[in-house]
C-alpha cells in the first residue's frame, strides 16, 4: 500500500504518476500532427516577438533604468525559464476551478496516484516546450553577451537561481491554484500572479517603485526567483538596500514557498472533500 | 462478511443563499441523514432514489471522496475517507456518462495505463483483460481510438477498465444509460457473471428497472437522505402499491372522469390521465370509459420509478430505518 512507504518512495510514486499521465496527453496531442506542429511554431514565434519588443526599446536607449541590453536579458531569459519549467511541470492545476466544475477531480480522487500529480499532468501538451527553447535562447545569448568577471560562485549560482526560481513559481502556481477550491471562478489571480510576476521579473526591479519591488521580497516572495540573486551574478547594488545575505536566500525562499503550497493544497483538498463542492 | 458497512451515516452541507450583496444565510442541508446498512460480499445490491435523494453522497463518501459529517463507514474493512488512496486499488468505479479512457488514444493503451497505475501484476493483467476482452466482445476494439467508438462500445470498454486489477466492490452509476438493446443486454449479462463468478460485490445506481429486475436480488430505495426501503425487488412494487396510468383522449374536452377505483391524476383539454393499482386490469376500466365517455384513443403506462417511489415515500407515515 502507497501511503505506508516511505517518503522517498511516496516522492517518487507521485513523480512516477505525474510522468505516466502527462506521457499519455503528449501522445493524444500528437495524434494530431499538424495541429501540433503549428501550435507549437505559433507559440516560439510569439514568444521571440516578445523579446523583440525588449529589443526595439533599447535601440532608443542605452539603459533601461541603469540595465544594459544583456543584464536585461538574463533577467527576461531567467524569469521566463523559471515560469517556463513551472508551467510545463505543473501549469495544468490553474484549471482546477474548471476539473471540480467537471467532475474530473472526482474521477482523480478515485485512482491510487496522487490527486495533485494528475491534476497537474492533465491535458499536458508539448506545446509547452515552445516558450522554454525562446527562455533558454534568450539566457544563453545574455550569458555569452554579458560583462561580467566569472567567478566559480557566479557560475555556480546560475543553475541554482534557475531551480529554486522553478521551484518556486511552481508553489505559486499550486497555492494560488488552491483558492478555487473556495472560489470556483478564481483562475485570474494566479494567472495574474504567475504570467503577471514572471514579466515583471523580466525587467530591471529599479524600473519599478521600491514599494512595487518590496512587495516581491516580502509578499509573494518573486524577487528570490532571478532579481535578488541576480544582484550578485551582475554585480550591481540593491535598489532597497538590504543585507546581502538576501541575494542568497533563494532556496531558503523556495523551500518556504514550496511548504506554503502544501499546506494551501492539503487545507485545499480538506475542504473540498468535506463540502463537495 | 460484510464488504459495506454504513452505521448512521449523515452528511450535510451548509447551502449560501444570497439574496443580498452583503448580507447572505447560511442554510444546513442534509443530503444524507443517518443512513444505516450492510452489503455482504457478492451480493449486487440496486440503489435507487430520485435525483437529489443522496445517492451520489452516499457513492462519494463510500469512495472516499466525502468525509462524513457522522457516523461510521467501512468499505473492505478500511475507512473510505482515511485511507483514500488504499482503497482506491480495491474497488472499480463507472460512471455511465462520463469515460475515463483516453478519448484519442487506442482502447489498449487505457488498459496498460491502468496496469501501472494500479501497479497489476503482468500476469494477473493479461488474465482479466483476456476475460474482458472475450465476454465484452471488444478484441476488434483495442486498437481503434476511443473516440470512434460508438456509446455501446465505450461503456463496456470503461466496464473492462475498472476490472482490471480485481476490485472487490464495483460502484455504476447509471451504466446502461443511453445504450441500444443489445449493448444494454451484453453489459447486463457481463455484470451478472463478474458478480456470480468472481464474488465481485455490485452497487448499481439506475433509473432503469430493468436493470434492478434483472441484475440485483436487493434494491435499497433512499430519499431525502435516508432509507425508505430495504430489500427484495417485489417488496418494492408491494410498497410502492405500484399504479398504472390510463391515459385516455376524448372527443372533446369534458370534466374529470369519475370511476370507482379510478383517480383523476390530470385534465388537459381532452386528454385526461387515469391512475389505478398496478394488479387490475385495465380491460375493465377501458370497457367502462368507452361505455360512457366518447372515446377516441389510448394508451396504458407502466409504473416509472420516481412514481413508485413517491408513492412509498408518501404511503409511509415514518420514514423505514
Amino acid at each position: 500500500m502507497v501511503e505506508d512507504e516511505t517518503l522517498a518512495a511516496r516522492a517518487g510514486w507521485a513523480v512516477r504518476s505525474w510522468w505516466l499521465i502527462a506521457a499519455m496527453w503528449a501522445r493524444s496531442m500528437l495524434t494530431y500532427r499538424a495541429s501540433f506542429v503549428l501550435s507549437l511554431a505559433a507559440n516560439v514565434l510569439i514568444t521571440f516577438l516578445d523579446f523583440a519588443v525588449l529589443i526595439l526599446m533599447f535601440r532608443h536607449t542605452r539603459q533601461l533604468a541603469g540595465w544594459t541590453l544583456p543584464e536585461t536579458g538574463f533577467l527576461y531569459g531567467t524569469s521566463s525559464v523559471a515560469l517556463g519549467t513551472a508551467n510545463f511541470l505543473v501549469g495544468s492545476v490553474g484549471a482546477l476551478g474548471e476539473r471540480v466544475r467537471s467532475g474530473a477531480l472526482d474521477t482523480m480522487l478515485i485512482r491510487p496516484a496522487p490527486a495533485l500529480s494528475q491534476l497537474a499532468a492533465e491535458r499536458f501538451s508539448l506545446r509547452r516546450l515552445g516558450r522554454l527553447v525562446q527562455a533558454f535562447a534568450v539566457l544563453g545569448w545574455s550569458l555569452a553577451a554579458l560583462d561580467v568577471r566569472w567567478t566559480w560562485d557566479r557560475v555556480l549560482m546560475v543553475p541554482a537561481l534557475l531551480l529554486c526560481g522553478s521551484v518556486i513559481f511552481c508553489a505559486v502556481f499550486v497555492g494560488c491554484s488552491c483558492v478555487q477550491f473556495w472560489w470556483g471562478d478564481a483562475a485570474e489571480l494566479q494567472n495574474s500572479v504567475t504570467y503577471g510576476g514572471s514579466t515583471l521579473l523580466q525587467y530591471p526591479p529599479t524600473v519599478f517603485a521600491k514599494e512595487v519591488v518590496a512587495g516581491t521580497v516580502f509578499g509573494v516572495p518573486l524577487a528570490f526567483v532571478n532579481w535578488l540573486p541576480a544582484l550578485h551574478i551582475l554585480g550591481r547594488p540593491d535598489p532597497l538596500g538590504l543585507p546581502v545575505a538576501f541575494r542568497f536566500a533563494s532556496p531558503l525562499a523556495a523551500a518556504l514557498c514550496m511548504l506554503a503550497a502544501a499546506v494551501a493544497w492539503r487545507a485545499g483538498l480538506r475542504a473540498y472533500r468535506s463540502t463537495g463542492s | 462478511m460484510a464488504v459495506i458497512e454504513v452505521e448512521d451515516v449523515r452528511r450535510s452541507f451548509t447551502v449560501r443563499t444570497g439574496n443580498g450583496r452583503w448580507r447572505r444565510e447560511k442554510r444546513e442541508v442534509r443530503a444524507v441523514d443517518g443512513l444505516t446498512f450492510q452489503v455482504e460480499e457478492g451480493e449486487c445490491v440496486g440503489y435507487i432514489g430520485p435525483n437529489g435523494a443522496g445517492k451520489s453522497t452516499t457513492v462519494k463518501m463510500l469512495t472516499g471522496i466525502l468525509v462524513p459529517s457522522g457516523g461510521r463507514l467501512r468499505v473492505a474493512g478500511v475507512d473510505p475517507a482515511a485511507r483514500r488512496a488504499a482503497l482506491a486499488r480495491r474497488i472499480g468505479v463507472v460512471f455511465g456518462q462520463r469515460t475515463t479512457l483516453w478519448w484519442d488514444l487506442p482502447l489498449r493503451d487505457s488498459y496498460e495505463l491502468a496496469r501501472r497505475i494500479y501497479r497489476i501484476p503482468d500476469a494477473r493483467y493479461r488474465a482479466n483483460l483476456d476475460r474482458c476482452v472475450e465476454l465484452l466482445d471488444l478484441g476488434a476494439l483495442l486498437d481503434t481510438p476511443v473516440r470512434q467508438l460508438s456509446l455501446g462500445q465505450r461503456m463496456r470498454g470503461d466496464l473492462a477498465a475498472a476490472l482490471l486489477h480485481d476490485p472487490s466492490v464495483l460502484y455504476l452509476d447509471e451504466p446502461t444509460i443511453g445504450l441500444d438493446v443489445i449493448s444494454r443486454t451484453k453489459v447486463r449479462e457481463f455484470l451478472r457473471e463478474t458478480n456470480r463468478d468472481r464474488r465481485t460485490t455490485v452497487l448499481l445506481t439506475t433509473h432503469d428497472l430493468t436493470d434492478i429486475e434483472q441484475l440485483c436480488g436487493r434494491v435499497m430505495v433512499i430519499d431525502h437522505g435516508r432509507l425508505v426501503l430495504d430489500g427484495p425487488l417485489e417488496q418494492l412494487h408491494a410498497a410502492g402499491e405500484s399504479e398504472r396510468t390510463l391515459v385516455v383522449d376524448l372527443a372533446a374536452a369534458h370534466p374529470p372522469i369519475e370511476l370507482p377505483g379510478v383517480r383523476t391524476v390530470k385534465v388537459e383539454g381532452p386528454r385526461q390521465w387515469l391512475a389505478f393499482p398496478a394488479r387490475q386490469s385495465a380491460a375493465p376500466l377501458v370497457a367502462a370509459v368507452a361505455e360512457r365517455y366518447p372515446l377516441v384513443d389510448l394508451s396504458v403506462r407502466e409504473p416509472a420509478i420516481e412514481d413508485v417511489i413517491a408513492r412509498i415515500y408518501a404511503g409511509a407515515a415514518e420514514p423505514a430505518r
